[in-house]
Order: C-alpha cells, then structure tokens, then sequence
C-alpha cells in the first residue's frame, strides 16, 4: 500500500513539475497575483486630483486652500475661475471633486454667520468620493474649528482622537497581502486537483492506472496528497513574501494557519477533484475551475466585506471554504488571533472539507465504473 | 502516361531544430492515377502533402503544382485543389447537408447546380439518409466520405488525400478505394497517403517514404518485383510455429520472416540460396514458393528485419501449465442504456496462446476488450484472469495482467527512467527487485540512450519498446495488447512482435485487437467481433478457409473478413 | 461530374458570398454548442449577479461598540447621535475592555471611547475634550470609512449643540453634494464596470476558445485549402462575434437597470458606439491569442490572465488607478478595458459626455487596429 501510495505521489509531483502547461500554472498566476493584486488591488484612496473655485476674496478662501494643498492627499489642485470650468473637469474626469467657496466666506466665519464650502463630487466613482469627502470635511471642519476657536467664540470642540488597531497607518498592502495567501492556496489546490484527473482522461493514461492493481482509496489520496503539498509549498512561499518584501508583522501562530491550512486545502482539493471527475479535457477544467473561483473569490470577503451584502446573499457564504480561511490568515497576521478563534474558524472548514471529499470520491468511484 | 501535376525537385522541409521532416525529395504525381505515398508515422507524409496543398512552404529545392508556385500563388492552387486532412476537416455541430452547404458556398458552386451536385455526392457516399445528421454523430466511415464528398464539391484537378483509412473498417476501406478509383478514370490525379503497405499495392503509383527519404518511387509492381522468387511460405510445420520462426530467422541467408497463420512466410537474402528448413518446424516442414507482396519489399529495401531472439523473454521464467485457461470470458455483456455493445461473448485464452479480438470501429471489440481488463463492468456475464473473477477482486486480478493501450499512453512529461519507476512501484515491486526489473527493462529494450529523455519527446519506436517493457515488468501472466502497432514502421511491428512470441512461449496468455488485417495472421485464435456479437471464432486459417469461393482459391485475411461479415448481414436480412 | 469554375474567385461579390457563408456556419455552431450559449449568456448574468448583490462597498450599518465611561448628559447625548446614524449598529458597554475581544474576532468594527473626563473638558477652556476613535486596522477601506462616518457624527453633534447654546446663528462647515449618485450607492459603478468584464470574457475566452478549437480540430487547415483568404476567415469570426458581444453587452444592460436599478442618463447610441470600440480590440486579442496558441487549454489560460484579469483589476472598475504604484498606473494604459470603464459609467450614471467617449473611443480602435493586424499576420503565418 505505502509503496504504491508514495509511486503515485511522487508521480504526480513530477507531472505537474515537468509537464510545461502546469508548470506555468505553479508560476505564473501565482506571480502576477502577488504583484498586481498587491499592488494595484487597493481601496485606498491616494493622488487624488481636485479642481478649487474660489471667490472669497478675505483671507479665509486662501488659507482654507493652502491647507489642502498642503495635504498630502491630493497630487493636483487646479484653480478655475468660472463655475462652468467645475462641471467640465468632473464630467470628463479630470477631477474626482470639486471645490467651490463662495464669496461670502471669510465675512460669514468673522461675522458667525453660516459659512459653508461646497463640494461637488463624483458618484460614478462613490467608495473614492466618499472617502476624499472624508478627508475634506476634516480639513474643514479643523479649519472652522480653529477660527471659532481663535475667535473664542466656542469654549472647546471636542476632537476625534483616531486609534488603529493592528494596522497603525492603514497600510492597504497589510490588508491585500494576507488574504492572498489564501486566494493563492485555493487557486493552486484548485487547479492542480482539477487538471490532474482531466489530464490523464485527455492523455489516455487514465486507462494505464485503473489497469495497475491499486484500490480506489490509493487513487483517490494519491491525487489529493499531491495538490495539498503543492498548496502548501505556495502557502509557505508567499508567507516569506509577506514577511520580507511586504514587511507585514506576523504576530500569531504560524503553528496555527498551517494547522487551518491542511483543512482548508482539503475542502478545496475535494472541488477539484470534483470538477475534475465532470470534465474530459483539460480545457473543460480550467473553465469549471474558473467557474468556481470567480463567485468564491467576490463573495468570501477577500475584496469587500460579508456583511455589505444584501442579507438573503450572506447565509450563501457560509460554505464558501475561502471565507474561513481568509479570517485565518488575516487574524494570524495581524490580530494574534488566539487557539480558541482559530478553531472557531477551522472547524467550518473541517466540515466543508469532510462532504467535498466524500462528494468527490462518490463521483469518481462512478465515473471510473 | 498522362499529364504531370505535380512535380517535386530536391524538396526539404525542416521544423525546428528536428531532422527534416522532407529530405531532398523529388518525385511527380499525374493526372488520372491514383499516386500512393506510402510510409510509416514520421515518414514525411503529411508534409509532403500540405506542401502540395500550399499550406506549407519548402526550405529548399523546386515545387510545382498544377502550374503554380505554392509559395506564391497558393490561392491559384486552392481553387483547383481537393483537400482532406486527417481529420476530414468536417464541422461536427453541423449537419451533412450543412457542410457540404458550406464547402459548395465557399467553393462558389453555382445555386442552380446544387441541388444535382448534392444529390449525386449523396447517392455517391451513400449518405442520402443522413442528410440532416450532425457530423460529429457519424461513424468513423461516414465521415471519412462525407469528407471525400466536400473536397470533391467542385471536381478538383487534383484531390489530396491524408491518410483517408485511418481507423476506419475493411468494408468501408473497400468503399472508399472504389469512389476514389471513380474519380482516376475521371481524369482527376489522386494522391493518397497511407500507413498501410497493402494499400500501398493498390496505387497507380507509388512514393515510398520513411523517415523524410524518398526510397521508392514508381508502380509498386515494380518494388514487388524486388524480391520475386524468394518469397516462401513454410508449411506443414509440426509443433509451435513461434519457436520455428525464430530459428528460422537466425538462418543467415533469411532476411525476413513472419507468422501467417499456421505457416510462416520467409524471405531469402538473395535467390541463389533457397533457406533450409530449421529442425524446430519438424521433419515434415517444407517450403513453397509463394508471390511477393509489397511489405516483402519493403523489408528489403531496409535491409532486412530484427533478428528472432527476444532478450525479454529469455530473461522472464517459464509459466508451467501450459495449456490451462488464464482468461476468460463466460457470456461477457454489456449496455448502455438500451445499445448493446457487446453481447454474450465467450472465448478462453491459455497460456501460450495468442487471441485476437478482430473487428470494425464500433463493433464491440474495444468494449469486450476493456471489460476483460476490469475497465468496463459488465452488465452480466463474468470475466476471469488467472482463476480470479475481475468483479470480485479487481485488484488482485490487475496484479496479474499487463496493458498496452492504443495510443501511447505512458506519462508524456515524465522521462523513460521515470515512467519505468513509477510502474514498479503501482505494481507493488520495491526494493532490489524493483531495481533488478528496471535494470533488465532498460537492458532488454536497449532503452539507456533515452533515459533521461521526456517520453513523449522519443521516437515512436522507443516509445513503442518503453509501453511494452511497463506492461510486462511486473511480469503478468496475461497480457491485454490493444491495437498494439498501429503506424509504427513495419521493422518495428517485426522486432514487438519478437518479444510477443518469445513471451507467449514462456507461458504468457495474450488478447491482441487489430484492425490489421497482416498482424490477425500472426494470431493463434481469432474472435470476429461484429456488431456486438462474436460472429465467427477460430484459427486465422480455418477463417480463410470459410471465405474460399471459385474465383479466389486463397483469400486473404481481409477477404475473409469482408466475406464472413456480408454472410452475417445476409441472415440478420433473412431472419 | 461537376461543373468547374467560371466566376473569378477574387472578386468583391465572392468574397463577400464566401464570408456570408463562414459567417452563416458560425451562427449555427453557436446556436448548437452548449457551451457558447453558456459563455455569452449564462456566466455575463452570473457575474452581474455576483458583481451587482455580492460585491458592495457600501458600509451601511457596521457594527461598533460605544464605551461610555461615565454616564454623564453630553456623554449620552452624543451616544444618541451615534445610534441615530444610519451608518452605525451600536452595542453600548461602560467599559472598552468589554468590547475589545468582539473587535479582534471580527464582530465589531470600531470602538468609541469617550472618556470619564468628557463632560469635564468640554466646559474647560484648557483642555480638549477628545474622543477616540478606534477601528479594526485589519480592513483599512471599512476603517477610514468608520472613521469618516464617526467623525462626521461628532461634528454635526458639536455644531447642534453650538446653535442650542446660541453662540453661533448656525453652523459652518461643508456642504457635499455627490453628482449623479447621490444614494452613493456602489452598484452604480460595480454593475457597469461588470458589463465591461463581460464584453471581454465574450470577446477574448469565447472567440479564442472557438478558433483555437478549429486548429485544434483540423478544420481551419480544411478550410485554408479552400480559395478562403485567411482575412475572409478572420471576418468570418469578428463579424458574427461582434454581434454576440453586442447581444450580451444588452442583456447585461438590461438587467442592470430592470433588475439592479442603475440609471441609464446617456443614448443608446452612445453605448453601443462605445462597446463596439471595446468588442474591436477583444476580439483581435482572442483571434490573436488562438491563432499563437491553436490549443484550447493554452488558449482559455492566456485569455483569462490577459483579458479578464487586467479587466478587472487594471481598468479603475474597482480599483482606484490614481492609487496605484507609478509603474502600474502606466501599464494600465495599455488595458483597453481601461479606456472602456470610464465611459461605461458615464453613459449609464451621468449621461452623454462626447468629449470623454471620444478619447476613449478613440484609444479602443486604436488598441482594435494593433490587435486585429497582429491577428492576421499570425494567422498567415500560422498555416504553416
């Protein structure tokens, strides 16, 4: 049994190591991934370019403009001087916002009379507009506060004292990268189970192995062990990345995420295995793979969170294996996330991987006769 | 002679880094003759013929076609051209009518013409009744003359044909060859590539190609003519057949020698000296000069085939108990819904004994065959290897059997070594025996060159000696050969054949299937499997002998086949 | 038997019968082959689906904790402010070490302190009353939107309580207003941008995959045996998968504001001008990629990872380009989907805008005659 289980291992590690087409698989995705995702697949909201009309004429108009100038926030502000010039640049996207002050500025803040600046913004782009928003009325309202203050015409305004937790600058690196951990495990263990059996079906030698004296049982661990080590090894190589080129602080358990990992490529080898009983070629697998991975990916948290979708949509998550893992991945990283939460989490996925395997060996069993 | 198409001057073609794939070939085609170009996988066939079709372009030397450059003028070609590639070229999602539709709009066939043109296609490939079924639902035949029917919308010129025979039947070959003769007498010049030597004997005209050369070219009559009056055929040989062959090859004045039924055809080096008859074939055995054939000449020109010996089987041990069954198959059946694929066959395999499982594409016989291997389940009926029932103990019955299956199907990315290892390893061999078989597969096969080559990257004769030597390391007392030589060179099929022989004498019980018919002679026994059912079983000669009429005193295996089944067709007709 | 040729094969009406005749045949092909149908118009309203229900940048009602040390009046009050806030699903706790255990698992996403010296500070001159704010760093985009959101609360409570005590007439401070979107939902952008995804897996994965499968199957070498110019054959693919791109392009519009509620403020001729430009450069890209590849396999990996991939995150569909590394930002010009994303929006969310269709147009057909010149040069050369 052991040496026919470690012949079938070991060939399939060298089909997937010598075999050109998954060797660009090992390679390439896992490399664009981690460059452009890490890079490009961000929320965060930085060189942002603003236009400014300003028809104050006191001092206020000005400085309030020197200040966000003076953020670091904003790469361009352009100064217009005809409201016409506003609309222009946010229609054809030149500007993400729009500033207007009008003329009575700087009188209305002496005189305490109502003094507002307006911004117009973008909606077609409204995470990015909200969050420049964000940042403006701050500057503003630090401003207003100021010179009520300067004028001492309120006691105090309480400030907001911001305080973040487990990522100081909210580096959105720190948020991407962990999570692509996991979005590389499921992409690899995924794929190599999917091809494996797909493959041996378009190449004929899937003949040649039902032919040779081994039992069900040994086929099917000797295509799920293979993928699992596949998985492991990206896992283990984008860990160091994570580290060392992205500096990400680890400060929980590698113990832990490799404990939650073997679950969690367990359920995920389970759906490739599937897949690949249903296809015949290995075409038909790559698109079944990605017909899996596309509604995996969006609705597991990786991009945006669970809890903005609609409600009826949320409990549909709860079979998703990524979500688990995700959770996993990030918490170790960055939060120290205990024993006890890990589990929390590893248990779903022990589930999940318990009826994708069973599934998957049901089918293979009868599509093998 | 009539017109030339074609001529070829010092034509070469190289892909990369590879040897060329055309090698200075010169030669012509003519109109109104059918001109064969005949070879083996890898011989340059295809090449030669997309060049002629102005897909390709040459390297080096001249090419004229129909008056055209094909370099330059391809679209000149392409509108007097008839084209078939391997794979007929056909739309599979559409219908038969819809493709010859398409090829009749793209050919610019005039609308008024249509529906004669269709009607006679129709009536012509017999398709008539499938008009409105998809391509890809047709059989392997009917494709191949829906094919014909398409490259011949508007009469081409010239009609180029690629391996138009593969994997298709006797009867449907026979078809074909009568249509396409239709169009030589027409006046249209056919080229017709082919692995098959004894279609080789049916051209006009022969190009013989192998490995890019040009060794032959003119009426195959002529290259027969080759070996006239050294053909033999060894007859009343008493005992074994196999090990007489082998002596009989280790004579020096024999150049070849194979098993044809319960003769053995031999070939003499020169035809001053008329080969002895070795001791193993008894004291009865005598020779009788017999005409050539075309492969007789074929071998020659190589200069000869591979010696008898098999160093695989000296090193296997002898299986006693000769003669016991190692397979069987009681009532064999199997469904697919409501098609019957295969139905009640039976038939034992002992050991030393080589069975054939002969039959058309569809038949039945791959289903027959993969249910005695424990691929298929049957639907009843049982199968049994070595005494054990394959639905019991699949696993333990698998132990016992080695597999070769049709198309290459060993690990392509791995290398030789790799292959080899993971073999021993499926089949429970570890340690110093895994090592000692490896060592004498790699010996056996001279396989030490080409070890540490990817495997599909081998020639396909090494990839031939390497499928073999994983099917038989674990050394099983069956062995399940399915289309075991298909387009491998005819010095190849000689030497796998060698090694079969040796081990069937040690005691290994073999199940062969082919759709050659030369390779079926080679067979102790022979099942007919036809339609589901095995319509006739028994030796290679008691078949031939049912197929000897007046006017065709010796059939040939082929005429066998087509004869037994149009008798089988007539009853089902009658009852 | 037959007839030979009279008609010369090159003229403009036999080249035309010739393309109409490929084109009819592709026609059916798709109709017949499941998984067309499945590519053009089963996985486009999957992705509208997951892209218009699944993918949501709206944080509406997150869920933090207050921690309100000492219960005093204007501690409570600015506790109503947060729990009147459409943004915020408050859990109340006097101390934060009860809360700050949900907020490492996950459940909370921000904490609010306000300390027992609140109250104390807001009457003293001398010292400012602070609030802290902490939030769960772990989703920076869901942090700075807590953020924004507390911050906003704070404000307009101090500002309330300002015109109450009657030390200022009214409040000052920004006024925002959000064009085209003002329920600032993220659907109106999602849900377009999706439609652009969908145009290029239809044009780039489907077309490759089906031409790949011709040399794969042998009947693009049957066919350049015939007098069909390799240009007729390539017309014979863009033509009638132009049409299907366009056909899905209008499903996926037509759920998105039947089903999704985007607004649709542009012309119809609009989109289709725009997503015609877009279909001309995805196809060449499929026909391109299949003729280099002539496998299906290899075919369907390049069109995933050079079309959808860069679709989706190099074209600003999700993704703020602006916030990109340098270098990247620069290679997200060579992404036509880039050029598409812009004008999507628009033409659904805030109407005609010519002078930003035409440069994206512009830059689209200019991708379009690159890619469909590479494509017929390989296919010329691939014959061989």
């Amino acid at each position: 049994m052991w040496a026919r289980l470690l012949a079938l291992i070991v060939k399939e590690l060298l089909v997937v190591l010598r075999d050109p087409r998954s060797r660009f698989i090992l390679v390439g995705p896992p490399v664009v991934q981690l460059v452009v995702f890490a890079f490009a697949a961000t929320l965060e909201v930085k060189n942002v370019d603003l236009v400014v009309l300003n028809r104050d004429e006191g001092a206020s108009g000005l400085e309030l403009v020197r200040r966000i100038e003076g953020s670091p926030t904003f790469r361009s502000v352009l100064a217009v001087h005809d409201p016409k010039a506003l609309q222009k640049a946010i229609d054809q996207q030149q500007a993400i916002c729009a500033v207007h002050i009008g003329p009575s500025f700087s009188r209305d803040l002496v005189a305490g009379r109502p003094a507002s600046v307006q911004f117009m913004l973008d909606g077609r782009r409204s995470n990015a507009a909200q969050i420049v928003n964000g940042y403006l009325g701050t500057i503003v309202n630090t401003y207003v506060a100021d010179e009520n203050e300067r004028s001492h015409r309120v006691a105090s305004t309480p400030r907001v004292v911001p305080r973040n937790w487990f990522n100081p600058n909210l580096t959105f690196t720190w948020f991407t990268v962990p999570g692509l951990i996991a979005i590389v495990a499921q992409l690899i263990g995924l794929i190599v189970t999917a091809l494996s059996v797909a493959r041996e079906r378009e190449l004929g030698t899937f003949d040649q192995l039902m032919v040779a004296p081994l039992r069900t049982p040994e086929i099917l661990l000797g295509k799920l062990i293979p993928p699992m080590l596949i998985g492991l090894a990206h896992i283990t190589l984008y860990v160091l990345a994570t580290v060392l080129i992205f500096s990400v602080p680890l400060r929980g358990s590698l113990l832990l995420l490799y404990g939650s990992a073997l679950f969690f490529l367990a359920a995920v080898a389970g759906i490739g295995l599937f897949i690949s009983s249903l296809c015949a070629t290995q075409q038909q697998a790559i698109l079944g793979a990605f017909l899996f991975l596309a509604p995996a990916t969006l609705l597991s948290g990786f991009a945006t969170p669970i809890e903005n979708m609609p409600p009826w949509l949320q409990p549909l998550t709860t079979v998703n294996p990524l979500r688990y893992f995700l959770v996993v991945t990030r918490g170790v990283f960055l939060k120290a996330m205990p024993f006890a939460e890990v589990v929390k989490s590893t248990v779903p996925l022990f589930f999940i991987a318990v009826v994708t395997l069973t599934v998957a060996a049901w089918l293979f069993r009868r599509r093998t006769e | 002679m009539s017109k030339t198409l074609v001529r070829l001057h010092a034509v070469t073609k190289r892909f990369g880094d590879a040897p060329p794939a055309l090698d200075a070939v010169s030669g012509s085609v003519s109109a109104g003759a059918i001109t064969g170009l005949v070879g083996p996988d890898g011989a340059g066939k295809t090449t030669l013929i997309r060049l002629m079709a102005g897909l390709v372009t040459a390297e080096h030397g001249s090419l004229d076609v129909l008056g055209f450059n094909p370099a330059t003028q391809s679209a000149s070609i392409h509108t007097a051209i008839g084209y078939m590639p391997q794979r007929f070229g056909l739309y599979e999602d559409l219908t038969v009518e819809e493709n010859l539709t398409l090829y009749a709009d793209l050919r610019a066939l005039p609308t008024a013409q249509r529906a004669d043109v269709f009607e006679e296609l129709l009536a012509f490939t017999d398709l008539r009744s499938f008009k409105t079924r998809p391509a890809g639902k047709l059989s392997g035949g009917m494709k191949q003359k829906l094919g014909l029917a398409c490259a011949l919308i508007r009469k081409p010129r010239l009609l180029l044909l690629d391996e138009p025979t593969v994997g298709v039947d006797p009867i449907s070959r026979r078809e074909l060859w009568r249509m396409v003769r239709g169009l030589r007498d027409e006046g249209v010049g056919v080229v017709w590539s082919t692995a098959y030597l004894d279609e080789a004997e049916a051209c006009d005209r022969v190009l013989l190609m192998n490995a890019g050369k040009l060794l032959f070219d003119g009426p195959p009559r002529e290259l027969t003519r080759r070996t006239e009056g050294r053909v033999f055929r060894m007859v009343d040989i008493e005992g074994r057949r196999r090990p007489a062959l082998a002596a009989t090859l280790a004579l020096p004045e024999v150049i070849d020698g194979v098993v044809q039924g319960r003769a053995i055809r031999v070939v003499a080096r020169d035809a001053q000296h008329v080969p002895s008859v070795p001791r193993e074939a008894g004291p009865h055995a005598r020779l009788l000069p017999a005409s050539p054939r075309f492969e007789d000449s074929f071998i020659d020109i190589l200069g000869g085939g591979p010696g008898g010996e098999s160093k695989l089987a000296e090193g296997v041990r002898a299986i006693p108990g000769r003669g016991e069954n190692v397979i069987e198959a009681r009532a064999l059946t199997k469904r697919f819904g409501d098609f019957t694929a295969a139905s009640e066959i039976s038939f034992n395999v002992s050991r030393g004994e080589i069975f054939g499982l002969l039959g058309p594409n569809g038949a039945g016989k791959s289903t027959t065959f993969r249910m005695l291997c424990g691929l298929l389940k049957p639907t009843s009926g049982e199968g049994r290897v070595a005494g054990i029932d394959l639905r019991r103990d699949t696993a333990g019955a698998r132990g016992r059997l080695g597999y070769m299956a049709q198309k290459f199907s060993l690990y392509g990315d791995l290398s030789a070594r790799q292959n080899l290892r993971f073999f021993a390893g499926v089949y429970g061999l570890s340690g110093a025996r895994k090592r000692q078989q490896i060592e004498q597969m790699i010996d056996v096969f001279a396989l030490s060159a080409h070890l540490d080559m990817a495997s599909r990257e081998l020639p396909l004769g090494f990839k031939q000696r390497l499928a073999l030597a994983c099917a038989v390391m674990h050394e099983p007392e069956a062995l399940f050969l399915d289309e075991p030589t298909s387009g491998v060179d005819p010095i190849t099929r000689r030497e796998f054949w060698c090694h079969i022989n040796g081990l069937v004498e040690k005691g290994v019980a073999a199940v062969v299937t082919t759709h050659f018919m030369e390779e079926a002679e080679y067979c102790d026994r022979i099942s007919l499997i036809y339609r589901g059912r095995s319509i006739a079983l028994g030796s290679p000669d008691e078949l031939k002998a049912r197929a000897v009429t007046k006017d065709r005193p010796e059939p040939t295996m082929e005429d066998a086949f087509v004869a037994l089944v149009e008798a089988y067709d007539r009853t089902q007709v009658a009852a | 038997m037959m007839p030979s040729s009279s008609e010369r094969p090159y003229s403009a009406r036999a080249r035309a019968r010739r393309i109409l005749a490929l084109i009819r045949k592709e026609v059916r092909q798709i109709f017949r082959d499941p998984s067309s149908i499945l590519i053009a118009f089963v996985l486009p309203l999957i992705l509208l689906f997951l892209f218009g229900y699944g993918v949501s940048l709206d944080t509406t009602r997150t869920r933090i904790g207050v921690a309100i040390e000492r219960s005093t009046p204007s501690a409570r009050g600015l506790l109503a402010a947060f729990q009147a806030s459409p943004y915020f699903e408050v859990d109340v706790a006097t101390d934060r070490r009860e809360l700050e255990q949900p907020l490492t698992s996950g459940q909370l996403r921000g904490i609010i302190v306000i300390p027992a010296s609140f109250d104390a500070d807001l009457w003293k001159r001398s010292a400012t009353p602070a609030v802290q704010v902490i939030v769960d760093g772990s989703d920076p985009n869901t942090a700075a939107l807590v953020q924004g959101y507390a911050q906003g609360v704070v404000g307009v409570w101090t500002r309330a309580r300002a015109v109450e005590a009657g030390r200022v007439r009214s409040p000052s401070g920004s006024e925002e207003r959000f064009w085209f979107n003002p329920e600032l939902s993220s659907r109106f952008f999602l849900v377009p941008g999706s439609i652009a995804i969908v145009m290029a897996l239809v044009g780039t994965l489907l077309t490759s995959l089906v031409v790949a499968r011709e040399w794969e199957r042998g009947t693009m070498e049957a066919m350049m045996a015939t007098p069909v110019t390799a240009i007729e054959l390539l017309l014979g693919k863009i033509i009638p998968y132009f049409v299907l791109g366009l056909a899905s392009m209008s499903l996926c519009a037509l759920v998105a504001v039947w089903l999704f509620d985007v607004p649709f403020r542009g012309s119809v001729l609009a989109l289709y001008v725009i997503s015609a430009a877009f279909l001309l450069p995805a196809l060449g890209q499929g026909l391109l990629i299949s003729a280099a590849t002539k496998n299906q396999f290899l075919a369907s990996q390049l069109a995933l990872l050079s079309a959808f991939l860069p679709t989706f995150l190099l074209s600003g569909f999700l993704f703020e380009i602006s916030s990109m590394p340098r270098v990247i930002q620069w290679i997200t010009n060579l992404v036509p989907g880039r050029w598409l994303i812009p004008s999507l929006q628009t033409v659904f969310v805030a109407g005609d805008i010519w002078p930003l269709f035409l440069r994206d147009v512009g830059a689209m057909s200019l991708f379009g005659v690159v890619f469909l010149a590479l494509a017929v040069r390989t296919t010329r050369k691939r014959v061989a």
